[in-house]
C-alpha cells in the first residue's frame, strides 16, 4: 500500500495512533514539537539517509523559514498558512543556492561548508535586526485564524495543524525515496562513478534533495514558529544543527521513523533534563559518541534490522 | 594624520595587527586540522575544544599549581597531547575503517563533551588570565601603539608554524608522517610501527590546538565556548586552502585574518561573515581550494 512494506503500514498505523493519542498524554506543546523537530529530522534524513551527505548546517532553513513565517504573521499580519507555507519555500530557495555550492565537494568537505554557509545565515540573522529582531528574537507571534477562519489560540486546536502537516511530510518522505527519483539517487549514494557512466548526472540529483531537505527544514521551522510564538537565534545556530544530526543518528540513518523517534528522543532529554542545565550538553555528547562506536544502525534501524524489514 | 583610502593609519595598523593575530590562530588550528587530516582521515571536530582545553589548563596550571604562563606552554600542550593520544587508542582507534563521515560525528559528539563539561565547572562567562610578567604594557612603535603580548603572540605563531612545517619536510619523522600519508600499508611493511604513528600524529595535532590555547588564555576571556566559536571560521579557513599542503594552511590561516581585520574598518558588518563568503567565491573559482590537488 502506498510503497509501504508491511512492517511500515504497521508502523504508520502506531505513528498516527500515536499521534492522535499524544495530547491526552503529553503537553500538547511538547508534542507539537517532537512533530516539528521530526519534520526537520525527517529532512535532514533525506541528506544523510538517501545520498550520504552529512549537512551541519540545517539550522539555517529551519531558522530562515521560523524567521519568515514569524515576521509574516506578526509584522504583516498575514495568516499562519501563508507564513509556513512561505517558510519552507524560503528554506526551499536558500537550500537551492547553498546546494548549489556545496555540491561542489564531497564529505568532510561538503560537511564543513554547509557549516559555514550556516554561519553566515546565523551572523545575518544577528545583524538585521529589523527582520530578525536580533538578539531579542520575533517574540509574541500571534496565533492567527488558519485562512482566516479557525482560530489557533486552543492548544488542542493548532495541534491538528501541526498533525496534519507533520504525517503529510512522513508520507511525502516515504513517498520520495520510494520512487524512481529515489531509486536513482540511492544509487547514487552506492556508485557514482557508475551512475555518471550511466549518464545520469549525480549532481543534480543531490541538488534536488537538498533542496527538498531544506524544504523541510523551513516548514518545520514556520511551524515550530508559529506554534510557540517566538523565533531566535537558537533556530538558526549550530548547536541546533548537531541536534538534528544527533536525532537522525540516533533514530537510525536512512530509515523513514528513525528520525521521528530520534526527535522524540532528543526533545524528550531537553525538556526532562533541563534542570541539569550543560549537563544535557554532556550527555547529548556521551550519546554522539556511543552511538558512532557500537550502534551506528539507532532506535529504528537496529529493529528493522531485527525484523528484517525495512522500516 | 597621515590616511589612506579615508582611514587614519594607526587605524589601519592597529587592524592589520588585530587581523594578524586572528590569522595566527587561524594557522595554528587549521595546521594541526591538515595533519590530522592527512594521515587519520579523521577531521577533528574536536579541535576547537582541545584549544579551549588548553587555555583551560593553563589557567588551572596557574591557579592550582602556581606553574606561570612559561611552565604552561610547555606542559599544557603536553598534558592536552597525552589526552589526545589516549582519545586516540581508546576511541578514535575504533572508526578508521568506518565511513570517513563518522569521524565527524565522533568528534562532534567529544567536542560536546568536553565543553558541556567546562560549561559546568567554570560556567559559560568562563575565567580570566593575566598576561605574563614582562610581556604586559605597550610600546610606541612611532606609527602605533603595539601591546607587547599581542606581538609575541604573532611572534610565537610565526615561530610554531615554521617549527612544524620544517618538522614535517625537512626530518626523518616528518619523512614517515608524509610517506605513511601517502602509503601506510607499504610503510608498515617496512617496518614502521603505523598505529603508534598515527596516535602521535592525533597527540601532536591537538597538542599544537593546545598551544594556540595558551596563547589565546591572556588574550581573550577563557571561557567554554571559545573553541567552537573558533572552529566554524577554521574549517572555512580549511575549505579555501585545501588539506594538501600544510604551508597552505599556514599562509591561508594568516591571509584570511588580515582580509578579516581589514574588512572590519571599511565594512564592520561584514567581518564576521568574510571568511565565509571568501569560501562561497573560491568554490565557485577552484572547487579544490587554492592549495588542494584533487576536486
Amino acid at each position: 500500500m502506498f510503497g509501504f512494506s508491511r512492517a511500515q503500514v504497521i508502523a504508520f498505523a502506531v505513528l498516527v495512533l500515536a499521534v492522535i493519542a499524544a495530547p491526552f498524554l503529553l503537553y500538547p506543546i511538547v508534542a507539537m514539537q517532537v512533530m516539528c523537530y521530526g519534520l526537520f529530522a525527517m529532512g535532514t534524513n533525506l541528506l544523510m539517509g538517501s545520498v550520504g551527505l552529512l549537512s551541519l548546517g540545517q539550522a539555517a532553513y529551519f531558522g530562515l523559514g521560523g524567521y519568515v513565517a514569524g515576521y509574516l504573521v506578526q509584522s504583516l499580519g498575514m495568516t499562519p498558512e501563508i507564513g509556513i507555507v512561505a517558510g519552507g519555500l524560503a528554506g526551499a530557495a536558500l537550500g537551492a543556492v547553498f546546494g548549489w555550492l556545496a555540491i561542489r565537494r564531497q564529505d568532510i568537505y561538503f560537511a564543513m561548508i554547509t557549516l559555514a554557509l550556516a554561519q553566515i545565515v546565523y551572523f545575518g540573522a544577528v545583524q538585521l535586526t529589523g527582520f530578525t529582531g536580533g538578539e531579542n528574537g520575533i517574540q509574541g507571534i500571534p496565533r492567527s485564524a488558519l485562512f482566516g477562519l479557525i482560530s489557533l489560540k486552543n492548544d488542542r486546536v493548532i495541534y491538528w495543524l501541526v498533525a496534519v502537516v507533520f504525517l503529510a511530510g512522513v508520507l511525502f518522505v516515504h513517498r520520495v525515496v520510494h520512487s524512481p527519483f529515489g531509486q536513482v539517487v540511492k544509487a547514487v549514494r552506492d556508485n557514482e562513478p557508475r551512475m555518471t557512466s550511466l549518464g545520469y548526472q549525480p549532481a543534480s540529483y543531490k541538488r534536488v534533495i537538498f533542496i527538498l531537505a531544506a524544504l523541510l527544514a523551513g516548514v518545520a521551522g514556520g511551524l515550530k514558529a508559529t506554534v510557540m510564538g517566538i523565533e531566535t537565534l537558537s533556530d538558526v545556530g549550530a548547536a541546533t544543527s548537531g541536534l538534528v544530526v544527533l536525532m537522525v543518528l540516533l533514530g537510525g540513518i536512512g530509515t523513514i521513523f528513525g528520525p521521528i523517534v530520534g526527535a522524540l528522543v532528543v526533545v524528550a532529554m531537553q525538556y526532562y533534563l533541563a534542570p541539569f542545565g550543560a549537563w544535557v550538553i554532556v550527555i547529548q555528547g556521551a550519546i554522539f559518541v556511543v552511538c558512532v562506536l557500537v550502534f551506528r544502525r539507532g532506535i529504528v534501524g537496529e529493529l528493522a534490522y531485527r525484523l528484517k524489514s525495512p522500516l | 594624520m597621515v590616511m589612506i583610502l579615508g582611514k587614519p593609519l594607526p587605524l589601519l595598523f592597529g587592524q592589520l595587527l588585530l587581523g594578524l593575530i586572528n590569522g595566527s590562530f587561524y594557522a595554528m588550528l587549521s595546521m594541526g586540522l591538515a595533519i590530522i587530516f592527512g594521515l587519520l582521515r579523521i577531521i577533528n571536530f574536536a579541535h576547537g575544544a582541545m584549544f579551549m582545553v588548553g587555555a583551560f589548563v593553563t589557567w588551572a596550571l596557574f591557579t592550582y599549581l602556581h606553574i606561570d604562563y612559561w611552565g604552561a606552554l610547555i606542559c599544557a600542550p603536553v598534558i592536552v597531547g597525552l589526552f589526545g593520544v589516549a582519545l586516540e587508542r581508546t576511541v578514535i582507534r575504533r572508526i578508521y575503517k568506518l565511513d570517513i563521515l563518522y569521524g565527524l560525528l565522533l568528534t562532534f559528539g567529544l567536542a560536546q563533551i568536553l565543553q558541556g563539561l567546562a560549561t559546568n565547572y567554570f560556567g559559560v562567562s568562563g575565567v580570566s588570565y593575566e598576561a605574563p610578567h614582562g610581556l604586559g604594557g605597550v610600546v610606541n612603535l612611532g606609527f602605533m601603539y603595539l601591546p607587547i603580548y599581542r606581538g609575541f603572540v604573532v611572534f610565537a605563531a610565526l615561530v610554531i608554524c615554521g617549527a612544524t612545517w620544517a618538522l614535517i619536510e625537512c626530518t626523518r619523522l616528518g619523512a614517515l608522517l608524509r610517506a605513511a600519508t601517502e602509503n601506510p600499508a607499504l610503510v608498515q611493511a617496512f617496518g614502521v610501527n603505523v598505529p603508534r604513528l598515527l596516535a602521535l600524529t592525533f597527540g601532536g595535532g591537538v597538542a599544537l590546538a593546545a598551544l594556540a590555547g595558551v596563547l589565546a588564555a591572556p588574550l581573550y576571556s577563557v571561557n567554554p565556548g571559545m573553541g567552537s566559536d573558533l572552529i566554524d571560521t577554521v574549517f572555512a579557513v580549511v575549505v579555501i586552502g585545501g588539506m594538501g599542503s600544510i604551508g597552505g594552511a599556514i599562509l591561508t590561516g594568516f591571509a584570511l585574518g588580515i582580509i578579516e581585520g581589514f574588512t572590519d574598518v571599511f565594512y564592520p558588518p561584514g567581518s564576521a561573515v568574510v571568511v565565509f563568503v571568501v569560501m562561497a567565491i573560491v568554490l565557485l573559482a577552484r572547487p579544490a581550494g587554492l592549495f588542494g590537488k584533487t576536486a
